[in-house]
């Protein structure tokens, strides 16, 4: 069981805050945070696994993260997951996020936070791994994308205008923190099928 | 209207949206809390309008605050209000903001049962998958009760998105209501099989999560489970299920015996270096769980060790990681094989990745050996020496400490050895261990009799270096060896050199710096000392040394009287009045010495921790009753401590005098040694030699303790413990020549020297011999203490409640709770997960008589016990031949033997074989008989097995199908093969069998099994077809339409293999050939030929299909719903029995029995481009008919052909 996943950046500020376990809120911020320092700790070049901190689970949970530019994808599992295994899904779900969101940058993830959630719930369900296979998972997201284009989206079209006349007096985002390398995998892992 | 329409959504323009929001938040980072505050008020008015839309909008911001740490409970009905929408859009928004924030304690979370419900039952299946997303993170048991049934039915739901969400939300339900696992059990053991690859995981995963908490009840699942692994080919699921066989290993070891082998080509097979380490993992807990069973699996634990070590070897850390966390688990149960890798894992104690250097320690816990400890130890001191950073230093230490310790240091030969790396410890700077040391301390000197000299000796150094320890005593916790160098002296200042040198270092004034509890300590001991110096010079005559200590201690004690800890005080004034009492005494020239000894006779043994909790309590004794009336509390109150001062005075008066005269003390002590003879509570005593009140026997059960003197007992110099290394080799060396001498001695007198292994001059473990003899003093345990030690299992342990059987029948009250204004009929679940019992089942609800409902409960009771006979078997034998109809469960663990003339004749034999084994099961014979016939068979089979080791991944599913539908009524049936001959000629004959792949749609597999009949080498062997409009042949990546592909094997003379080659096929309604040529290069002696042999590949319509387990209600509704066209055959003069008639169908044209009744069956299958193929097999008197429906009218007509010829030669 995936007990959590976090998406935090390098400055520990939360993207996406998926827990599986009831925790209140401030409970919740304060594993971010503390996972976050637990991560940050490590090298990129030592290995991906952590043993679990002390306010999730206990000896049975591990933490597995990835580190991607200015991402960090961790999650929270028990021992019933495969090490190897996670770390692949992880890599399953940047890439579908990356093909979702043509080049997904960390941009994305902070406007989009609804989105992401949304294609997490294809790949992970109730803690459970649902779906492995990142073309089947691309499918279903791209098919309620349309869905919901037929209904007419959130926010119909004058209201998107008005956003970009908001927009004008924004002060510079910043556009090209990529993601990275997405390519950065385990070698010898093999995709699953 | 229009008007008001307008406005709203003016109104919205201006509205923030999400990204608005976010873009806000970002803007205002001085004051964010401010700001963010506004915001949500903003969100409360919009969350007031009617318009959903805004709604919708406000809802998704307040997603986005919760993750910023922002409680949103009170949004709770809003959020349920936006689930509601008609509109997905919004749905998803409300649905998403529910998983996130609702959970048990949120109270409107009951009206949403209806509203899931509507959506779980909605037609688009959009709104069904959110809902289920939903709901399976926000469950409550209410819920699951309310739903269980309206998502069980969603697990048979067409589409397979829907299907595989509403198996995995099982899982949560089962959680939430465990009721509920018993009645959908069935049909989540169906989903194991099922057509769609994601389904099938999930199902996987929910049962292996399910098993991995009460695996005993899921044993019965392993033959399904094993099938799964040996055919599926996602690496996903493959990792599920060999971890689930992980967990069911320890509790079945013959499951063990029969995975190694599947493992054992996974591992040698894979490429996936994820499953390659479950696979290790489980190789590794089937091991442990054989460990003593059986003998001989040191192939598989080198293998595991092999692979393991390319892991820790791998530049990649996560690899390494892993490898070392596996290796410490073969560790456990076969050290010895991890030993050789010992390089290695000290190389990675340098590691520059802390976890893989603390993994490696782990490692070395279980690899010190006798022999190794000194050397692996020095390795580890040095490593304390260069680590930077206290927690890694600090777990080395600890680590040093465990390794030494463990098992009642089993692996210490020289104490002395260890007292000194003790010491040696004690000089690290920062550590948070001290207590640790101490503890050490402690335990070896009073365990370890013959090393108290020496513990003293070094104690006594310390504390006279005390300053250095102590003068970090703010920072770290390094004084606390101090305590224990105190005690020792203490305690054991009989061996103390210079006795007086230690009383002085122990009064020094800087040992008020320390912390309370140890001056505590000190004060204590400095009297014991004072006790033992005093009968020293009283022996002497020495009356006036004897009075110049006391004089010391009287100068000395007052600065601990003055000290602000309790206990440091109370002592010190206490044992300052007592020396000024012996003071006077002295001063009149009396002896005292026996008296203060007195103080401190007998000796202190170890109690193990756990000895007060495990007294037990004796009979008639009521813990919680009240010996006295309760006293009311204003009393208590009353005994507050008075002042401090005054208290000495009160003592003094109090202080009984010391000379009580001999008599009366004798007296008295041998009442008390009675009444603690008889006290369990009480730790007894045990003679010391020093101590003058020496005791009756009785406690004899303190070893005796020898001092093997060839050992200085003191080093010269500095105990560097690297001396004592030093040492402890030329001690062996000297014992191995000794050993060896003898050896020789012995080996002239039996000339022939039969056993080798005396002959080998290596050293086992057993070889040497501890420096000193030491007996260990066990710790001490009240008599008959219970051995329980069930003291960590938790009650509260949500997982217990689904700790059921699930092999059990279910009775009429297990249903799901439906909704009452349901038929609950048309819900007619699978309710046994056998498939033959469907029949019986279907009748079932309709009988209204008790009692034959009751015969119908005995029939499944007979089931259920067969069911278990089967696990058995299965376990105890290799499994039987795909063909023969007599077992309910059957593995695919069938090997495909290389020769087919071979297979035949096998077949036959092992039919026969069978046969035998069902009628002893009918006769109720013990199942012994059984199992060694079996053994012998699988001796027989396994020399075959050898030979060929692939097999087709979709044969034995196919083949497994008829038997599990099949019945047990009739005679059995000529064996029969699915593999048909293909070509022939001097060199080589080709046999082949098609198959539909489950997996993807348009595909089959042609596995064709290769036998070389000449005395010629062949290889180079190629295949290549003709492709036609049709049909094409899946080549290699770049190979152009006419190149062939090569056989990834050679064949020697005689010998057979297989090979499978995937084929397009656009459409299936037709069957079709395919022109094709083998060609190979024959060698023999003489030269090498070019050879070639065409060949036609037949690819019927029946080979299209895949075998699908089909339930009656489903099977009811597909023949209802019209769609299909309908066909018929009849083939007369067929004396063949039904039930082999339908055997042969299910077998040759991949069909499923749904049901049967008397001489008249349906049956199902469906392509893999997914067309429901439905039949009605009637038999009459010389006749059987066949009535077919299908989606397809051409793929019937085609079908039914190919039927009646199969059928004609019935």
């Amino acid at each position: 069981m995936i007990q959590a996943i976090l998406v935090f950046n390098n400055h520990g500020k939360p993207r996406l805050v998926r827990f599986y376990q009831r925790f209140p809120e401030e409970i919740q911020q304060q594993i971010v945070r503390e996972t976050f320092h637990l991560v940050l700790k490590r090298d990129d070049n030592i290995c991906n696994f952590l043993e679990g901190g002390s306010l999730i689970g206990g000896s049975d949970y591990k933490l597995i993260y990835r580190h991607y530019a200015t991402l960090y994808f961790v999650f929270c599992v028990d021992s019933s997951e495969s090490e190897l295994g996670i770390l692949d899904l992880i890599q399953v779900f940047v890439e579908t996020l990356d093909k979702c969101f043509e080049n997904v940058c960390e941009l994305d993830l902070i406007f989009h936070m609804d989105k992401v959630h949304y294609i997490l719930q294809e790949v992970v369900m109730g803690g459970m791994v649902l779906e492995t296979n990142m073309n089947e998972i691309v499918a279903q997201i791209e098919s309620q994308n349309r869905l919901e284009k037929s209904e007419g989206g959130l926010s119909a079209a004058p209201a998107r205008a008005v956003s970009a006349v908001k927009n004008i007096n924004l002060p510079e985002i910043p556009r090209n923190i990529n993601i990275g390398d997405l390519n950065i995998k385990v070698p010898n892992l093999s995709q699953f099928v | 209207m229009a008007l008001k329409m307008v406005k709203g959504s003016i109104d919205r323009m201006f509205d923030k949206n999400l990204q608005d929001l976010v873009r806000g938040i970002r803007n205002h980072k001085e004051d964010e809390a401010k700001y963010i505050s506004q915001c949500i008020d903003e969100i409360k008015q919009e969350l007031k309008q009617d318009n959903i839309a805004v709604k919708a909008n406000a809802v998704c911001k307040l997603t986005y605050l919760q993750m910023l740490g922002y409680d949103i409970s009170w949004a709770a009905f809003n959020i349920i209000e936006v689930m509601s929408a008609s509109k997905f859009t919004f749905k998803r928004i409300g649905y998403l903001a529910a998983s996130q924030s609702f959970h048990e304690g949120t109270d409107v979370i009951m009206l949403t049962t209806n509203q899931i419900r509507k959506d779980l039952n909605s037609p688009s299946q959009y709104d069904t998958g959110v809902a289920l997303t939903g709901l399976s993170c926000f469950v409550t048991p209410d819920l699951a009760r309310d739903l269980a049934n309206d998502i069980m039915t969603l697990m048979s739901h067409t589409k397979p998105y829907i299907r595989k969400k509403a198996v995995l939300i099982m899982y949560k339900v089962f959680l939430k209501y465990p009721e509920s696992l018993r009645p959908a059990f069935p049909r989540l053991k169906e989903k194991l099989e099922d057509p769609d690859p994601g389904v099938q995981s999930a199902a996987v995963n929910v049962i292996c999560e399910l098993a991995r908490r009460n695996p005993k009840n899921y044993l019965s699942l392993a033959p399904l489970f094993f099938k799964l692994m040996t055919s599926s080919t996602n690496n996903w699921v493959l990792i599920k299920i060999i971890k689930l066989f992980g967990a069911l290993t320890p509790l079945e070891p013959r499951l063990g015996k029969k995975l190694i082998e599947p493992l054992t080509n996974l591992i040698h097979s894979t490429s996936a270096m994820s499953l390659l380490y479950e696979c290790v993992n489980t190789v590794i807990a089937v091991l442990i769980s054989l460990s003593s069973g059986m003998p001989n699996h040191s192939a598989s634990i080198q293998l595991c060790v092999q692979k393991l070590r390319i892991l820790i070897e791998d530049s990649d850390q996560n690899l390494k990681y892993l490898g070392l966390l596996a290796m410490s688990k073969i560790l456990k149960t076969h050290p010895k094989s991890v030993q050789s890798h010992k390089d290695l894992i000290l190389q990675c104690l340098d590691d520059k990745d802390e976890s893989i250097r603390l993994r490696a320690l782990d490692l070395l816990y279980g690899m010190v050996s006798k022999k190794n400890l000194m050397e692996i130890v020095k390795k580890l001191m040095t490593h304390v020496d260069k680590a930077e950073g206290t927690t890694y230093r600090d777990e080395l230490l600890t680590k040093i400490i465990d390794i030494c310790s463990q098992s009642n240091y089993q692996h210490i030969t020289n104490f002395e050895w260890y007292i000194s790396i003790l010491v040696e410890l004690t000089r690290l700077e920062g550590t948070r261990h001290g207590h640790l040391i101490a503890a050490q301390m402690l335990d070896v000197a009073i365990r370890v009799k013959a090393i108290r000299k020496f513990a003293v000796s070094q104690m006594s150094s310390l504390l006279d270096s005390a300053h250095l320890v102590a003068s970090s005593t703010q920072r770290n916790g390094i004084c606390e060896v101090l305590y224990a160098a105190a005690w020792i002296c203490g305690e054991f200042s009989e061996h103390l050199q210079e006795p007086h040198h230690t009383l002085e270092a122990m009064l020094r004034p800087k040992v008020t710096t320390l912390p309370g509890h140890i001056q505590a300590v000190y004060v204590q001991n400095v009297v014991k000392l004072y006790a033992s110096i005093l009968q020293q010079k009283e022996q002497a005559s020495e009356m006036e040394a004897a009075q110049a200590v006391t004089q010391l201690m009287v100068d000395r004690l007052p600065q601990f009287v003055q000290s602000a800890d309790l206990e440091v005080q109370e002592r010190a004034s206490c044992i300052l009045q007592l020396v000024k009492h012996v003071q006077k005494l002295q001063a009149k020239g009396m002896p005292v010495a026996e008296e203060v000894s007195a103080l401190f006779a007998g000796e202190l043994n170890p109690v193990a921790p756990k000895a007060q909790k495990k007294v037990p309590v004796p009979e008639g004794l009521d813990l919680d009753a009240w010996i006295n009336e309760p006293l009311s509390d204003s009393e208590s109150e009353d005994e507050k401590p008075k002042a401090m001062f005054h208290e000495e005075e009160q003592r003094h008066a109090k202080h009984r005098p010391p000379e009580v005269d001999e008599e009366e003390l004798a007296r008295r002590r041998e009442a008390r040694k009675q009444e603690q003879a008889n006290n369990p509570f009480y730790i007894k005593s045990s003679p010391s030699p020093q101590k003058r009140y020496q005791d009756a026997p009785g406690v004899e059960h303190i070893p005796v303790v020898q001092i093997d003197l060839s050992v200085p007992l003191k080093v010269p110099g500095l105990p560097l413990s690297d001396q004592y290394v030093k040492l402890e080799e030329e001690r062996r060396h000297r014992q191995k020549l000794e050993k060896d001498k003898r050896r020789r001695k012995k080996k002239d007198k039996e000339k022939k020297g039969k056993r080798r292994h005396s002959s080998l001059p290596t050293e086992s473990d057993e070889d040497i011999a501890p420096a000193q003899q030491v007996d260990i003093i066990t710790e001490e345990m009240p008599e008959n203490a219970l051995p329980s030690d069930e003291d960590d299992k938790d009650p509260n342990d949500p997982y217990r409640a689904l700790d059921i059987d699930l092999d059990k029948p279910l009775a009429d009250s297990e249903k799901l709770p439906v909704q009452k204004h349901r038929d609950t009929e048309t819900s007619k679940s699978p309710e046994k997960e056998n498939v033959a019992v469907v029949e019986k089942k279907s009748k079932k609800p309709k009988k209204k008589e008790k009692k034959h409902k009751e015969k119908e409960r005995e029939k499944e009771k007979k089931k259920e016990k067969k069911k278990g006979e089967d696990l058995d078997f299965w376990l105890s034998t290799t499994p039987p031949p795909a063909t023969l109809p007599s077992t309910d469960t059957l593995s695919a663990n069938t090997s495909i033997v290389a020769d087919p003339k071979d297979e035949l004749e096998e077949l036959e034999r092992e039919a026969q074989d069978e046969e035998d084994d069902e009628d002893q099961d009918q006769e109720r014979k013990s199942s012994k008989h059984k199992k060694k016939k079996h053994k012998k068979e699988k001796e027989e089979r396994s020399k075959d097995k050898k030979r060929s080791r692939k097999k087709p991944p979709g044969s034995e599913e196919a083949a497994g199908e008829p038997v599990q539908n099949g019945t047990l009524e009739e005679g059995p049936l000529p064996p029969m093969s699915s593999y048909s001959l293909l070509a022939e000629n001097s060199y080589i004959k080709m046999m082949y069998d098609v198959q539909g792949s489950l997996q993807r749609d348009s595909q089959v597999t042609v596995a064709i099994i290769l036998e070389n009949r000449s005395s010629s080498f062949l290889k180079n062997m190629e295949l290549n077809v003709l492709d036609s409009l049709n049909a094409k042949m899946a080549r290699p990546e770049g190979a152009s339409v006419h190149d062939g592909v090569p056989v990834p094997f050679q064949l020697p003379p005689g010998v057979s293999n297989e090979a499978q080659f995937v084929f397009t096929i656009q459409s299936i309604v037709m069957a079709q050939k395919l022109k094709g040529t083998l060609s190979f290069i024959a060698k023999d002696d003489d030269g090498a030929t070019h050879e070639k042999l065409d060949f036609k590949l037949h690819f019927s319509c029946s080979s299209y299909l895949t075998t699908t387990p089909c339930y009656s209600d489903s099977f009811a509704k597909l023949l209802e719903s019209g769609d299909l066209s309908m066909s018929s055959i009849r083939v007369d003069g067929i004396t063949m029995s039904f039930q082999n008639l339908l055997t042969k169908i299910s077998f040759h044209h991949h069909f499923s029995v749904v049901e049967r009744v008397d001489s008249c069956a349906s049956m199902y299958s469906r392509s893999i481009q997914g067309h429901h193929i439905c039949l009605l097999v009637k038999k009459g008197e010389n006749s059987v008919s066949v009535d077919g429906k299908c989606t397809d009218a051409t793929l019937l007509n085609n079908l039914l052909e190919e039927m009646k010829t199969t059928l004609a030669t019935c």
